[in-house]
């Protein structure tokens, strides 16, 4: 029997000196989950980068219910992405997207 | 409203500029008390002004000494001399008999061990018998976590989630601190008890670690070193006028 998959939505916040592209937040995203929890973890996060604003420096990411924790973690422990400091803040998480937008 | 708290910001005090940034961006994440550790010579005239450049930003400052003495003598000779000037004494064990000393000695706020050695961490059970009997809690710097990587990241995990269940286990109280020595360090509360999964502490638990804890060890201090307190459960309510 098949269940529907139930996610969450993270909005992040990303402070760099310089300005990222979509694949090195992505890239960035996967490996801290990789990182932390191996292949198998990573394999049930589910992960998906939903929209990214480079000028306003926010992101909202996807990841399944089951992996929240893992997610919210990995994505904390990100300090670096192309040898430049970064910090990745999670700033509200929510069930869908418009209730992500309205808690604002 | 839960009022967090980050006993641990490593803001260098003599640097204004980063002291600005990083107690802004402090406040920016939620916090509202923070600790800035301060050398155990600094003047009072040098924090008043760490306070007023804190209290700008919106921030409660607690004046924090960090000792690292090499033998149970110095400690107890700077405990005796630095317990009243500062509101937080933490105590960074290098060894084991120092360890023992400050668990047991209800002058020290907070227990704080060395990261990268695994083998001179000495918060086992013995040690969190005798913290559980004083006043000390165990400090735990989540900057080492974001910093490190490969297997120096794994042995400290796996030390603290040895240390985070023993001190469960026994009731030693845990303060989760940033260790910050940059604003690119430092991350929310959320985020730091997302992080503390990684050593199995609850989030409930991790919340406390942010919050209760270090507010009540700095209510508790400042209560000691008002000049309206005589001793424990005994305090001056009320002066006659002259």
């Amino acid at each position: 029997m098949s269940r529907r998959v139930k996610r969450r939505y993270l909005a992040l916040k990303i402070e760099s000196a310089e300005s990222l592209e979509e694949e090195d937040i992505k890239d960035a995203v996967w490996n801290a989950v990789i990182q932390l929890f191996g292949e198998y973890g990573a394999s049930q996060a589910g992960l998906f980068l939903v929209k990214y604003d480079e000028k306003k420096g926010e992101a909202v990411l996807r990841c399944s219910l089951k992996a929240l924790s893992m997610v919210h973690a990995s994505v904390a422990s990100i300090t670096e992405i192309r040898d430049k400091s970064v910090a990745l803040h999670v700033l509200r998480i929510s069930g869908t997207l418009r209730a992500l937008s309205q808690k604002r | 409203m839960t009022r967090f708290a980050d006993l641990h910001l490593c803001a260098p005090f003599r640097n204004e500029e980063q002291l600005k940034r990083m107690t802004a961006k402090s406040f920016e994440m939620g916090y509202r008390l923070v600790g800035i550790p301060l050398p155990p010579n600094v003047e009072s005239d040098q924090v008043k002004r760490v306070r007023k450049i804190c209290s700008e930003v919106g921030l409660d400052l607690v004046s924090r000494v960090d000792l690292t003495p090499k033998n149970t003598n110095e400690l107890l000779a700077s405990l005796r001399r630095l317990r009243r000037k500062f509101e937080v004494v933490a105590v960074h064990c290098i060894s084991k008999p120092v360890a023992r000393q400050a668990a047991k000695d209800r002058r020290v706020d907070l227990l704080s061990f060395q990261v990268t050695k695994p083998w001179n961490r000495f918060f086992d059970r013995a040690e969190a018998e005798l913290a559980s009997e004083s006043l000390a809690s165990l400090e735990i710097d989540m900057a080492p976590l974001l910093s490190l990587d490969g297997s120096l990241r794994i042995r400290l995990v796996s030390s603290l989630r040895r240390e985070a269940a023993i001190a469960e286990s026994f009731r030693v109280p845990v303060v989760i601190s940033s260790g910050a020595t940059s604003d690119y360090l430092l991350r929310r509360p959320l985020d730091y008890s997302a992080l503390a999964m990684l050593f199995d502490m609850d989030s409930s638990l991790a919340s406390r670690a942010l919050s209760e804890v270090p507010c009540g060890i700095v209510e508790r201090n400042r209560l000691k070193l008002s000049p309206d307190f005589v001793a424990p459960g005994l305090r001056v309510v009320r002066r006659r006028d002259p």
